[in-house]
Order: structure tokens, then sequence, then C-alpha cells
């Protein structure tokens, strides 16, 4: 049964810094909005159960599932995507840390494990190995690229940690 | 895979969510950090007619000290409960078992209530409640109403929450000299569901157990309190030769069951384990230093 209810809302929020106003159905999940209405592919749709980690994005600066949030949930939210982030030159010590390790292997999973990296390290920079592996277990890499993708992690964090110092 | 189409509501008062779930009736299901519910409209294991969003109601969020205890909201999120320097300080039990929630994003958005609400048996917060004796507090129109945590948790996904009701927030009670708590559990992954958990809260004096609660998740419908394992453990020194009679105590206690993840048998294993886990390291110097405030939660009166 469809009703007016279900019919589309309007929505605004800024997308990497840029102010968006479209309608979108209730049921689209906030990943789906990125990449079908903004064309920002960068965030992967896997599992869309929340277990795979590919679809991670930012919103008001908080690190989320984007198959789990609604596009509509980000109504009057800040969102910001691995191509906001890294495009800000954010990330660009661990963007490079993953190439020069050989973590970045098919491509999928990275922009999640990128964005899960700067977390871990923005809320730990001198996370251990162990640590990181514990946080980095909510992301899949069906490549199995973990080791490296690890150590790169590590590396930035031993970097980052040192020049703060 | 998507959700079937259905309608969204986003209420900014409680009133308004009152009315909503009158509309709507049993079909409707409230929405607040959605990571669990989400995945189920995903899959279709839920199609629900409507959703009511309560993530914008306000005040939900709240992490406060009152007389009756540390109040915790509904909406406060789990990685603000585990960064709370409020919880860390008067809850210890909860602030062990919330790394063990999901995953930092699941954290992010996850909330307290909410995973109270859903009430799966392998989920750690149903335990820690039931531990601390905390209260759970729901509203319905016009009316409010206090449960024991222990009697909140009716089976799967089932709680004493009626149609109409909310769960607005939960109070623990104010924790009194020599009560320890530890939180432990075993999963096959970190931050997936645990195959068996633990939470204890026990009061020791003169180096004796003078009351325990040892409260269990993943081995029953709702979180399983290990009655028999506690009076093996009431009055006596919690050495090793009484834990393995608390341990065997609990082949009587629990009932695990089995699926496609592990036996009962290897549960109930498993459960022995957590428990001399659990409790040896309630035998170690009190709680370390908590660490410094990171400076993420949304205490008040800190």
């Amino acid at each position: 049964m469809r009703g007016p209810d279900m019919d589309s809302l309007e929505i605004s929020l800024t997308v990497n810094g840029v102010p968006v106003r479209r309608r979108v159905e209730p049921r689209q999940s906030l990943v789906d909005f990125l990449r079908y209405e903004l064309e920002l592919t960068g965030s992967h749709v896997g599992c869309e159960h929340g277990a795979c980690g590919a679809c991670t994005v930012r919103v008001d600066g908080a690190l989320v599932r984007g198959c789990l949030m609604l596009a509509v949930q980000a109504d009057g939210c800040r969102v910001e995507t691995i191509e906001g982030v890294a495009g800000r030159g954010e990330i660009f010590d661990l963007q490079q840390a993953f190439a020069e390790e050989n973590a970045l292997q098919c491509g999928f999973c990275t922009p999640g494990m990128l964005l899960t990296a700067h977390e871990i390290l923005r809320q730990n920079p001198r996370a251990d190995e162990m640590e990181i592996r514990k946080a980095l277990s909510g992301n899949y890499c069906r490549c199995t690229g973990y080791h490296a993708i690890v150590e790169a992690v590590r590396k930035v964090g031993a970097a980052r940690s040192g020049a703060t110092r | 895979m998507k959700p079937a189409p259905f309608a969204y509501h986003r209420p900014t008062t409680l009133d308004e969510a009152f009315e909503l779930l009158e509309r709507y009736g049993p079909d409707a299901r409230i929405l607040a950090g959605g990571q669990s519910l989400v995945p189920a409209l995903n899959m279709r294991l839920a199609t629900p007619s409507a959703l009511i969003d309560i993530n914008r109601l306000p005040g939900l969020d709240r992490i406060h000290l009152t007389s009756d205890g540390l109040v915790v909201g509904a909406l406060a999120r789990q990685d603000t409960v585990e960064h709370s320097p409020l919880v860390a300080r008067h809850v210890p039990l909860i602030a062990q078992a919330m790394p063990h929630i999901g995953h930092l994003a699941i954290r992010a958005r996850g909330t307290f209530g909410g995973s109270l609400a859903l009430a799966d048996p392998a989920a750690e917060l149903p335990a820690c409640v039931v531990a601390l004796g905390a209260t759970i507090r729901v509203a319905g129109r016009g009316r409010v109403r206090e449960i024991p945590a222990a009697q909140f948790f009716r089976g799967i996904y089932t709680t004493a929450l009626e149609p109409g009701e909310i769960l607005t927030e939960v109070v623990v009670p104010p924790i009194h000299a020599g009560w320890r708590s530890a939180f432990d559990e075993l999963a096959r992954r970190h931050g997936d569901y645990a195959l068996v958990g633990l939470a204890v809260h026990c009061r020791l004096s003169d180096g004796a157990v003078a009351e325990a609660r040892l409260v269990f998740t993943g081995v029953g419908l709702t979180p399983v309190r290990a009655a028999r394992a506690e009076a093996e453990l009431a009055g006596r020194r919690p050495e090793p030769g009484v834990l393995a009679e608390a341990g065997r105590a609990l082949e009587a206690d629990l009932d695990p069951p089995s699926d496609i993840h592990a036996s009962g048998a290897l549960r109930r294993h498993l459960a022995r384990v957590l428990l001399s886990r659990v409790l040896g390291r309630l035998l170690e110097p009190p709680h370390p230093p908590l660490s410094p405030d990171r400076g993420r939660g949304k205490d008040e009166g800190a």
C-alpha cells in the first residue's frame, strides 16, 4: 500500500562542504543517495547490513555506516565522503602509506579502511597493532590484505604521534 | 537488498511520537540508532508500514547524575557512553562492556536504549543493566512507568514495553563501597555477537564475596542470572577451588541453545571459562586508574 506518506521527502544537507537539496524516497540509504543522486561513488555498497564497512562515511564528524542510515536521516547534517576527506588532503599520509605497503589490492574496501584508520588514529595515534586490528575488524577486505593495511596504519600512527610530540 | 517502502516520520516531541504510534499501531517501528533495525529492513526481515525516527527528540541523549543514581538517556550514542567520565566513574561495568559492542562506526550511531529495547539475548547491555539492578523508564501517552531491569526482558526480542510506549532512560542506582564489577565475552571476531558474555557485579567484604550477581548473555532467550553459582560464591573467598565449584554450579544454571555458531555444550564450557576469568580479575587490585577523559562525552556535572 502506498500513501502520500511514502512519497519522497525533501532534504537539505552539506556533502563535502557543498550544500545539497534533493527529494528522496524514505527507504533510500545514505550510501545509495551519495552514489546514485550525487555520483560520489567512492563509498561502496558491500553487505548492506553493517558488517563489511565498505560504505563508511562521516556524518557530523562521526564515522557511520552509509548502508545503516537513511538519506532522510541526514537532513540538516554535514556529510563527508572519501572524496571530500581525500580531496582536502586530510589523509594524504594514509593514502601514501597504503600505496607503499601494498595495502590497496582491489581497492573495494579502501575508502572505508582509510576513513576507519583515520578515526582510529584520531582517537589514539599511538594505537598498537592489536588495537588497530581490533578496530579494523569492522571492515572486511575480500583480498585478505589485512596485514599490509594494519602495517600502513601503524606506520602512519607512529609518524603522526612523533610529529605532534 | 533494499527495504520495502514505508512512511517516515520524525517527531520532535514525545507527544507527537505517541500520536504516531497510536495512528500506525503495531505496524510501526521506532527508529533510534538503526544499527539492528536497518539491516532487518534491508533484508526485508522487517517490513513496517511506518518508521518513527526518534533521533531528534530533545533531551533523551543526556547522561547525568541524580539522587536516584546515574541516568543514561535512551538516545545516548554508544560511543558517547563508552567515553563518558560519569559512566567510567559511576558504572565501570558498562564502561567495560561498551568496546565489545560492534565496531567504531556502529557505536557512533547505535544508542544505549536501542540495544535494550531490541532485547537481543546475545547483546551486552541487557546483561549489564540486570547485573546492576538498574531501572528502565518508559513513557506512554500521559504516563511514565519504571520497570526493574530483571523484569524488562521477557524473551528473544521481547520486552515489557507495551504498545504506545517508548524507552526513555535508564537509572543505574548508586554503587556503594565494596562493589566491584567486570565484563568480558568470547566472540569469534572482535565486535561480533558473543558466543557467551558475562557481566559480574559483586560486593566484596574482607576478601570474601558477600553478594554476587552473575548475568550471562548468549546462553538463553534473555540475559540469564546464574543463581546457583552466585550461591556457591556467597560468603566465600574467590579462590581457585571456590571458582571451580561455582563453575560446576553453572551446569544447573545454564541450558544454552545449540546453533550454527556453537553447540550448547561448547557454550556451557565457555561460560565456565569466562566465569573463572572474570571473577579472577576481581581478585586483582581495585579498578585501575581511569584513563583521562578523551573529551567526547556529553556529560553534565562531570
